[in-house]
């Protein structure tokens, strides 16, 4: 198993979001996470990926045999969990080509593999730029600045294609995209799937599910997952609403 | 969050990597400033009755001034008394070569990473090297010679070439121009001067390394540059100094001379030993620089300040000629305890003159970073433009950052421009770098550097790699 999830605990400003949730996603599959607002969604998220600002207050966290909180942000990256973010930050006068080589060598140099020199860096990057159809010229701007909603979000996948992750989690990926820019992100995603890596897929909306279609999804409530199912859940959730999971969460407690 | 937080605090235990102090026997006047000593410094270098003259009406005016107020440091009160106004490696008065100088001299600039070998400078970089008050060693001369280009200590240029020192020294910083520029004309002691002769592209960078060793001595230097019609040279300072648990001083003055059509580019690499991380002891470092640009003509000023305890410094350019420019682009970071006031102004008085200020500030730490900068327009300068950019980043939070812009504009054609930006280092910014697998330090540098990306690339290309990596070293840690 790639990540098994026990009893998570978090909070975050004292407040607790996660409570006791239980989670667990072998290689090869994707997982859908949905659920209402407020529910933790992101918070799960966040805490894979160590955000300082998400205490983890109780339960474990086992990623690759390893334990994750264990870890350092940067050392969860280096071991292969990525996140797109939801917000993707801007990062002035950093070249987006050279702060993606700077993580791509600090990658791999962890894995004790030869850091790769320019060349075969931009070859590299050139090949993975055309699968989400992005501008080359985007490779040259500083990281995210002036980009628009969609192409943030493209940056973001792109950034995972050249990283290549075992654990790639996607928040609210879809959020602010058009439908032309949701396909082609949903694209880009879906040539990643491969055996070897699992996907976790965080989304408010089952929209996204249309065009990456997941082998399990999750409904969080409260804090925690309140149903598991396979990917009909979603289309159910979308004609039922949410309240209708709230329901049975409530009349289940 | 708690883990930046105590990072900030790590930052600020890093320790000044030229700290260490060579031992060698100097020849130092005691404390003390008066007549006497001034009379004392220009007969130590022979100099001639005009330059004494020069001195003598500086102290006099000097004894009458008051430090300037107005800027926005907190500086102990300085006891001008308790500072020695001479001090030089004892040596062999004429020094016709580099083999005549103090072997322990060239051992400390060799340590600093100047070689002063001919044979062994890497660079296409002429040096002048000075060791507290004087000029120890200029190297290329010869070669330079060749195309005319003088570029030799202040003192040799007041006994070979008086008649260019007496046509240009104070013609743009004048001995009665402000308290520091006035006790510097009356007690300078050396610095370099270059003169570029007309339509001569100066086929080398020519740099100045200064270091002050001595203790209780302020350093107090004189730079000259005159770039004749149609020449062009780019000029390159840096500068350290041990570490000391009192505060040194260092008023410098820098005079800039652009004729019709010439071109100076002037960069400044400042890295003063900056006190410890309590602010006991660091260079107070006041300095007045200032070009004028005459027809057609353009002076280029680049600094990145990441050294001294108090930095006190606005260069200046007096665009005179019609069509001149200037441009000032300045990293200054304050770390710890650091006190930063610096800016520049630019004195449009020439038609369809031009200039350009990036400013970027960083404070880290406790440090307090000022941007102060003055845009005039003269009321004949038609067609004036001014673009100004001031940007300051912040680095934890009991740092601060401080804007002053002054515009005094007497000519409605002009153009002023003004922008003005403060961020702060963002968490987020450091967290979405350590998610693609960055360390927290390699991302607060890429940040920083990304920052000053602008300013960096306006250096020559060996110094902007130096100006980058001791830009990291002052931030070393600043962040968690």
């Amino acid at each position: 198993m790639l990540l098994e999830i026990k009893d998570l605990c978090v909070s975050a400003e004292d407040k607790d979001i996660l409570k006791s949730l239980n989670l667990s996603v072998n290689a090869g599959e994707v997982h859908a996470i949905m659920g209402p607002n407020g529910s933790g969604k992101s918070t799960l998220a966040r805490a894979l990926s160590g955000h300082p600002g998400y205490a983890v207050t109780g339960g474990s966290i086992t990623y690759n045999g390893k334990d994750l909180l264990d870890m350092a942000p940067e050392e969860r990256a280096c071991e292969g969990v990525f996140m797109a973010f939801q917000y993707p930050v801007e990062i002035p006068g950093v070249n987006n080509a050279y702060f993606l080589k700077a993580a791509l060598n600090a990658v791999r140099k962890h894995r004790g593999e030869q850091e790769l020199d320019a060349v075969e860096f931009m070859t590299l990057i050139r090949e993975k730029a055309s699968l989400l159809e992005m501008d080359q010229s985007m490779l040259h701007r500083a990281v995210n600045e002036g980009f628009s909603g969609g192409e943030k979000k493209r940056n973001e996948i792109f950034q995972m294609a050249v990283l290549e992750p075992k654990l790639a989690v996607l928040d609210e990926t879809d959020s602010g995209l058009d439908i032309d820019a949701l396909r082609v992100v949903a694209n880009g995603v879906n040539a990643l799937r491969s055996p070897d890596r699992a996907i976790v897929v965080v989304t408010h909306y089952q929209r996204l599910l249309d065009y990456i279609v997941p082998d399990f999804v999750h409904v969080l409530s409260g804090g925690r997952i309140v149903r598991s199912g396979g990917k009909e859940l979603a289309l159910e959730l979308e004609e039922k609403g949410y309240g209708w999971i709230d329901a049975v969460a409530g009349a289940g407690a | 969050m708690e883990t930046t937080e105590e990072s900030i605090e790590q930052l600020a235990t890093r320790e000044y990597k030229y700290g260490w102090e060579t031992i060698l026997e100097s020849d130092t006047f005691p404390p003390g400033l008066n007549e006497t000593v001034v009379r004392g410094i220009s007969a130590k270098k022979n100099e001639p009755e005009w330059m004494l003259e020069f001195r003598l009406k500086a102290f006099r005016a000097w004894q009458d001034m008051a430090e300037p107020t107005w800027h926005n440091l907190q500086i102990e009160p300085i006891d001008y008394q308790a500072v020695s106004y001479y001090s030089a490696p004892k040596a062999k008065p004429q020094l016709a070569s580099l083999d005549e100088v103090d072997p322990e001299v060239l051992a400390t600039f060799a340590k600093l990473g100047i070689p002063l070998e001919e044979q062994k400078m890497l660079a296409n970089v002429a040096v002048d090297a000075v060791f507290d008050s004087v000029s120890v060693a200029t190297t290329f001369r010869a070669k330079l010679g060749e195309m005319g280009v003088i570029f030799c200590s202040f003192s040799e240029a007041v006994k070979d070439h008086p008649e260019l020192i007496r046509q240009y020294l104070g013609s743009v910083v004048p001995y009665t121009d402000n308290f520091f520029a006035t006790l510097n004309s009356a007690v300078f002691s050396d610095g370099s001067f270059v003169y570029i002769p007309k339509g001569v592209k100066c086929p080398m960078e020519l740099s100045t390394y200064f270091r002050i060793n001595a203790k209780n001595t302020g350093q107090f230097e004189r730079t000259l540059i005159v770039a004749d019609e149609g020449s062009h040279v780019s000029y390159l300072e840096g500068c350290t100094a041990p570490m000391r648990d009192e505060h040194q001083l260092h008023a410098a003055v820098v005079e800039l001379v652009a004729l019709d059509r010439a071109t100076i580019k002037y960069s400044t690499i400042q890295n003063w030993y900056p006190g410890d991380k309590n602010g006991k002891g660091g260079i107070y470092n006041f300095v007045t620089k200032r070009g004028k640009a005459m027809t057609d003509a353009k002076i280029t000023w680049t600094q990145v300040e990441t050294g001294s305890a108090i930095t006190w410094k606005y260069p200046s350019c007096i665009l005179q000629g019609d069509n001149s420019v200037g441009e000032f682009y300045s990293v200054a970071t304050t770390n710890n305890r650091q006190q930063a006031d610096t800016g520049t102004k630019m004195i449009h008085i020439g038609k369809n003159t031009r200039s350009t200020i990036v400013s970027k500030g960083i404070s880290a730490g406790k440090g307090q970073n000022t941007y102060r900068g003055a845009v005039k327009i003269g009321k004949n300068a038609h067609g004036a433009r001014n673009y100004s950019q001031c940007d300051s980043l912040l680095i934890g939070d009991k740092c601060g950052a401080h804007t002053f812009p002054y515009l005094e504009i007497k000519n409605t054609s002009s153009i002023v421009e003004h922008e003005a930006s403060t961020s702060k280092i963002g968490e987020d910014q450091i967290f979405y770098c350590q998610q693609r697998g960055i360390a927290t330090e390699d991302a607060v540098n890429m940040i920083v550097s990304g920052f000053c990306k602008e300013v960096f690339r306006e250096l020559p290309m060996e110094f902007a790699v130096e100006a980058q990596k001791l830009l990291s070293i002052s931030l070393e840690g600043s962040v968690g």
